[in-house]
Formats: structure tokens, C-alpha cells, sequence
């Protein structure tokens, strides 16, 4: 999507942060699409990605602006990069005994798993891109979904070009491996 | 050594250099001012805390450091919302610290609890909450490193009044400031600086855009080489007004919606614009789609995100403006410039020739003429603190700064009532300087109260009062816009010299030019504060006027007179 943004960020981990971050967004006019935070290995840090509603020049103003919170150590657009981007649903979806078979060779297809299973539903649990996963709700609308979470998006850029907290020891490009991108 | 929180605080402000704090006691913030009366610090009693805001604020602008305003919490610290937001529009480094209901009573709406940090988000640089008296040496020393450094701004410290009364062990040296490792940013590359410089060293009709930035990063002599160096013409932003003499035959004078014809122009006809230390607000460009649309454009600015936000630069130079300015200026190299300069001349003789100050006197009294007066009699070396509306930018059209800092104005939020606790506060900063507010009759109602601050200090300040007995700048936008319906802006006002009075201050009232020069001699001489109500001519406008939203070449002129000569800015 043209007018969809993928910024990753590196915060303070201490209260207040997300709220900081979440209200300069608005008073930026920007809509936020979808907003993850996580520790990192610094218990300190912790790491945001954010999807927002704006084409590139919105999300210039979005980094440099949330660069001069003083809780904020890095934002970086990285929309323009090749990007790993992931999302986790959990889909309860209603399911008898004539229709799980066809279920679960749909959640073959789409490398689901079953985490859960009652005798009128299942719990499917899927990650992936967006599209794959609404690719999915898709087919599964038609068996009846009950309930659904979606943990946002987490964003990676591909290749060894990390990006690390301002102030993280360098580390050696020796032994790195480039992970093989994942299907 | 083991201290109370409220000790702590006030030691920590003496060993920062701070002197002066401007404040308002209350429940909350009490253990501090118990402290605060054993220390050396000088606390001024303001009359409402939005004045405590504009003194520290007057205070920063006019000394180049921090000012400190004080208030307990809950309504305290509401009404500084709007000196808050004052100071971050105009990047000025002020301290604010509230006191807080007891950190065990925080969330249960106690008496006078409000989320003062939630409420000031938006409009502090950065805030944050001290529930431990541990924790407050660190947390003050911290706001005023983030308050001046970079683009400054405000920064609010909320202090429990349990963590001000709690006593701990106090060592200065284990309190530095830890702020979060950040990326360095305020970098750029030398392609993008030799693009700066062949752009610089190439352009035909160069024109520098001179902002408050040049004053914050302590520029004004290198800025001055490199106007010089290059023959470079300055037009500058209200608050740039003083970062570059002004009978300086290169300072064209102000820019934008109240700037002059001729620096209009100037822009429009630009092929290359240099943009210092301003952010392009949307008074100072009019409408963006025609806006200096043959210039290319160097943006030299310490804040990344102000760049491409309103106009899109070619080459932008993310840093200090004295580190560019010192890097750029070897390679600048020397142009005539004979044609460009020459054209910029015969545009300003055009508009000279309109100007109210070559009428002669009709027995009326403008508003522009009270400020020329205060100009000459002054000899431009006044500080001036205005306010808000026509008076202001008369002001800026009219009172010709040689200096830095001698300009106190409120730009970016427009905060009407400012002028009056500003001036206060940049009189503490610079107790030699002869300070003079100019405020409108609307303006001077809202924070008039502060009269009784300066009687209580036994401060020296001179008041004008442009009084027109309008909110004039609204008044004039009716006139033009809304086919002169004064919805709201005629204004019953007290009789101000009686006013002055009555707080124990000289008044007086003005209505001839025959007795402006006098009466300012005589303000100046005094050695107690005076106020002067000039009664102006009503429904004088503020001209040129680039109408909101329009384009910046196409001005509502001043109406044309054949009786006038040329006005000079030389004294």
C-alpha cells in the first residue's frame, strides 16, 4: 500500500513512552494502523514498530519528530527497505465434524496449526504477512469466524544491516549469518 | 549530608546558577518554599501563574539561559499551560516545577491533583514526574540540559510533595545527568554541503531568510561575516528581528504577512533562497503554491523535522547554525551583485514614499509615530517587550533593533497578556536595561495584574499602551474581510493612568505627537516605573498586509500619499 508507512523505533522502557508516541502521532494528524511494542535484549529498550496512514513525507516528519522525544533513541522509516514484516493472528473458527476436513486442508495451505480444538471450533494460530493472514480470513469467513486477535505488526529489514539502539556495542560482522528469508 | 527533597531542589538551583524564580505558592509546593526562604534564590511573587510562564520566559529570551517559573498543583499548574505553550512555539529554554498531591494519593482525584504531565505533553519539550527525593537533583538537572540544548524548549518537572518532604543523602557529583543514549542526527554530508556552497557561490539573486535560530545558536558575528563576504541581502522573521543590525544597508527588514513591499518582493524574485534557523510558518510564507517559486532553497536548521515540512528545500544542512555558518563562510565568495541589490533599492524607495512617517502632523496620533519616537529617544538600544496585534508589528516595522535579544515577542502562539510578565522577567535579566513594553489596550487587560509584581520588586519598567480602543488587529481583519462588522472588538477599558495609580505606579495620558517625545524623556529619566496610555488613532491598519493564505507578492499596500518623503532607519 502507497500511503502505508513502517517505522521502527527504539524507546526508553519505562511508562509513559507509548502514550508520548501515540499522542504525537495524533497531533501530527497521522493514523496509526497498527502498533507493536516489545522488549529487546536490553531490558531498558524496548522497540516499536508502528504502521501509520502517510505517504513518505509524513513519515519524515513522524521519525524526526519522535526523534526529539527525549525517550525516544532512534526512529527510522524503513518502508523503502526490503523488509520482514509479520503478524500474528489466533482465529477461533467454528467447526463440525463435516466441515473440519475442508478446514484443515486449508491450514495446510497456509501453514496454520491448530492450538486448540472443541467440538464446535478451533483455535488456529497463524503468522505471516498481512495479506496472507486476511488471505486466510477470507477462505475461513465462510465457516463462521467467532472471535479473532491480530498482535499487530513486527518489522525486520533483511540482510545484516541491523539496526541497534544508539550506543550498543558494535558487534563483528564475523559468524554473522544473513537468515534466509522466510516463505 | 542528608537534606529534604525541597533542600535538595534548592540547592540543586543555586548550583546550576539559577537566581531568580518566578512563582506562586500553594498546598502542594509549600516544603519548597519553606526551603526556598533559608536559600539565597530571589523569588518573585507573581500575580497568576500564567505571568510566572512569561517572566521565566522574558527572562530566558533576554538572557540566553534558563528561566524558572514555580506553582503548586492542580489549578497552579493550569495556568501555566498557556506560558508553557508560549515558550515551546518560540523554542525559549523555561523550567517548570509544580508541585503534586502525595505520590500515594496520585489517581484518586485528590484536592488540587490534576495529571499536569499528561496535560502538557504536547507543549513541553519534555516532562516528567519526581515521586522520590532521590530522584530530584538528577530530574532538575536533566530539564535544564534538555531545556537549552539542541532547539530549546520547556520542560516541566512535577514533584510529589511527599518526595519534597522526605529527606535523603544529597552528593551533587552522583546526580549528573543521564539522559538516554540518542542517535546523532544533526549531520549531513559533503555532497549536500558543496551543493550549498556551488548554489551559494552561483546565484544571481541570493536573499537569506534570518530567524530566531541564528540568536539561539549564538551566531550573530559569524552570521554578520557571512552576509558581508557574500553581499548577501537579509530579510528576517519576527523573532529573527535583531540577529542582524538594522541600519545595516543589507537588512532589508521584517518578512511576511506585515513585512515590507519591498522584502515581499525581494522573495518572490529570489533565484536563491538561504533559510537560517526559521521554520517557514505560514506567516512568513503566505500561500505555499506561489510562494518565492523561481528560488532554490538552502535550509540551515538544528531540528530535522522542520525540514520539507512546509517548503521543500534543495540542500538542507541539519545542525547548529554557527557550525555551518563557520564552515561555509571560507568558501563563500564576494558578488556585486549591483543589479539585484539595486532592484531591492528601488522597490523599498516605492514603498518609502507611502509610509505614515513622512506625513506631516494632522493633530492626530498613530500608533507608528509613538513608536518611532520610542525609537529615536531610546536610540534603538531599548529592550522592547510587546505583545500582541497591530502594536507588535508596528513595532517591528517601526523600532529599528540593532541588537540581539532587545526584541521580546511572542511569535509562533501569539499569546495575547504576554508583554507585560515578559518584560518583567527580561528586566531581572537585564537589571541595567532600560525595558519598555508595548502592549495594546486589549492585550494589557488580560495580565494587567502584574502591575502589583512590579511595585512589590521595586522594578524600574516603562509601560506604552497603544491604546485604540479596538482589539485592533481583529478590528482590521473585520474591516477587510468582514465588511466592517465590529462583531466584539470595541473595547471599554479602565482609565489606565488612573489604573497605574492605583497600584502606586505614574500614569499618563498621551494624546498629541507634540508630547510623545517629552513624556518618553521624562519615563526614561524617572526611576520608578511608568505607564503611558497613548490614545492612537482608532481604526488605523497595519500595512503592507499579506491577506491569510495569499500569495506573498500580492499585498493590500498602505493607501498612497503625495505629501510624504523617504523614512530613513538611520538615527
Amino acid at each position: 500500500m502507497a500511503d502505508m508507512q513502517t517505522l521502527v523505533a527504539y524507546v526508553e522502557n519505562k511508562p509513559g513512552v507509548l502514550n508520548r508516541v501515540s499522542s504525537l502521532a495524533r497531533r501530527l494528524a497521522i493514523n496509526i494502523d497498527s502498533l507493536t511494542v516489545g522488549p529487546t535484549e536490553n531490558e531498558e529498550i524496548a522497540r516499536m514498530t508502528i504502521v501509520a496512514h502517510t505517504d513518505e513525507q509524513g513519515a519524515h516528519r513522524l521519525e524526526a519528530s519522535l526523534e526529539k522525544l527525549v525517550d525516544v533513541l532512534l526512529a527510522e522509516n524503513i518502508s523503502a527497505r526490503s523488509l520482514i514484516e509479520r503478524d500474528l493472528a489466533l482465529i477461533k473458527v467454528q467447526a463440525d465434524q463435516k466441515s473440519r476436513p475442508h478446514l484443515m486442508e486449508l491450514i495446510k495451505v497456509f501453514r496454520a496449526r491448530v492450538i486448540d480444538v472443541a467440538p464446535e471450533s478451533l483455535i488456529l494460530e497463524v503468522s505471516g504477512t498481512v495479506d496472507k493472514i486476511d488471505g486466510l480470513l477470507e477462505v475461513l469467513r465462510p465457516f463462521g469466524v467467532l472471535e479473532m486477535a491480530r498482535s499487530g505488526r513486527i518489522a525486520m529489514t533483511r540482510g545484516s544491516d541491523s539496526l541497534q539502539p544508539p550506543g550498543t556495542p558494535a558487534k563483528s560482522a564475523e559468524g554473522e549469518t544473513v537468515a534466509p528469508a522466510v516463505k | 549530608m542528608k537534606l529534604t527533597g525541597a533542600e535538595i531542589l534548592c540547592e540543586s538551583f543555586t548550583r546550576l546558577g539559577v537566581r531568580h524564580i518566578f512563582g506562586y505558592p500553594g498546598g502542594a509546593i509549600l516544603p519548597v518554599y519553606d526551603a526556598l526562604g533559608k536559600s539565597k534564590l530571589h523569588h518573585i511573587l507573581v500575580r497568576h501563574e500564567q505571568g510566572a510562564t512569561h517572566m521565566a520566559d522574558g527572562y530566558a529570551r533576554a538572557s540566553g539561559g534558563v528561566g524558572v517559573a514555580m506553582a503548586t498543583s492542580g489549578p497552579g499548574a493550569t495556568n501555566m499551560v498557556t506560558g508553557i505553550a508560549t515558550a515551546m512555539l518560540d523554542s525559549s529554554p523555561v523550567v517548570c516545577i509544580t508541585g503534586q498531591v502525595s505520590s500515594k494519593l496520585l489517581g484518586t482525584d485528590a484536592f488540587q491533583e490534576i495529571d499536569i504531565t499528561g496535560i502538557t505533553m504536547p507543549i513541553t519539550k519534555h516532562n516528567v514526574v519526581v515521586k522520590h527525593a532521590e530522584d530530584i537533583a538528577r530530574s532538575v538537572r536533566e530539564a535544564f540540559v534538555i531545556a537549552n540544548s539542541g532547539r530549546p524548549g520547556p520542560v516541566l518537572v512535577d514533584i510529589t510533595k511527599d518526595a519534597q518532604q522526605a529527606s535523603c543523602e544529597f552528593d551533587w557529583e552522583k546526580t549528573t545527568p543521564q539522559l538516554p543514549p540518542k542517535r546523532q542526527r544533526t549531520s549531513y554530508d559533503s555532497a549536500d554541503f558543496e551543493r550549498a556552497v556551488d548554489l551559494l557561490n552561483s546565484a544571481k539573486r541570493p536573499l537569506i531568510l534570518a530567524g530566531h535560530g541564528i540568536m539561539v545558536s549564538g551566531a550573530m558575528r559569524v552570521f554578520e561575516q557571512f552576509v558581508r563576504a557574500g553581499n548577501l541581502p537579509v530579510a528576517m522573521t519576527l523573532l529573527g528581528i535583531g540577529c542582524f543590525p538594522a541600519n545595516d544597508p543589507l537588512n532589508l527588514g521584517m518578512m511576511g504577512m506585515h513585512g515590507e513591499a519591498w522584502v515581499n518582493h525581494a522573495i518572490q524574485e529570489a533565484d536563491l533562497l538561504i533559510a537560517v534557523g526559521m521554520r517557514f510558518d505560514d506567516r512568513v510564507t503566505g500561500d505555499l503554491r506561489t510562494y518565492a517559486k523561481g528560488a532554490r532553497k538552502i535550509h540551515i536548521e538544528i531540528d530535522r523535522s522542520e525540514i520539507n515540512k512546509n517548503v521543500k528545500v534543495d540542500v538542507a544542512l541539519i545542525s547548529d547554525a554557527r557550525e555551518v555558518l563557520e564552515q561555509l563562510l571560507p568558501r563563500l565568495e564576494h558578488r556585486e551583485r549591483a543589479e539585484w541589490l539595486g532592484h531591492i533599492r528601488g522597490l523599498k524607495g516605492d514603498a518609502a514614499v507611502r509610509d505614515i512617517q513622512g506625513l506631516p502632523d494632522n493633530g492626530h496620533l498613530y500608533a507608528a509615530h509613538v513608536i518611532n519616537d520610542l525609537w529615536k529617544e531610546t536610540r534603538g538600544e531599548a529592550i522592547v517587550v510587546t505583545d500582541v496585534g497591530q502594536h507588535q508589528m508596528w513595532e517591528a516595522q517601526y523600532y529599528h533593533h540593532n541588537q540581539p535579544r532587545t526584541l521580546i515577542t511572542s511569535g509562533g502562539l501569539g499569546t495575547m497578556g504576554f508583554a507585560l510578565p515578559a518584560a518583567i522577567g527580561a528586566k531581572f535579566a537585564k537589571p541595567e536595561a532600560d525595558v519598555w513594553v508595548v502592549v495594546g489596550d486589549g492585550g494589557f487587560q488580560m495580565t494587567m495584574s502584574e502591575l502589583a509584581t512590579i511595585v512589590q520588586e521595586k522594578i524600574k519598567i516603562n509601560i506604552a499602551i497603544i491604546n485604540n480602543g479596538y482589539l485592533g488587529m481583529v478590528r482590521q481583519w473585520q474591516e477587510f474581510f468582514y465588511d466592517k462588522r465590529y462583531v466584539a472588538t470595541p473595547l471599554v477599558a479602565p482609565d489606565f493612568s488612573a489604573l497605574a495609580n492605583a497600584f502606586g505606579i505614574r500614569g499618563e495620558r498621551i494624546t498629541s505627537r507634540a508630547e510623545v517625545i517629552p513624556i518618553i524623556r521624562s519615563a526614561r529619566e524617572s526611576t520608578e516605573s511608568v505607564l503611558i496610555d497613548f490614545r492612537v488613532e482608532q481604526e488605523d491598519s497595519v500595512y503592507p498586509m499579506v491577506p491569510a493564505g495569499g500569495s506573498l507578492h500580492e499585498m493590500i499596500r498602505r493607501p498612497n500619499s503625495p505629501l510624504v518623503e523617504t523614512a530613513s532607519t538611520e538615527l
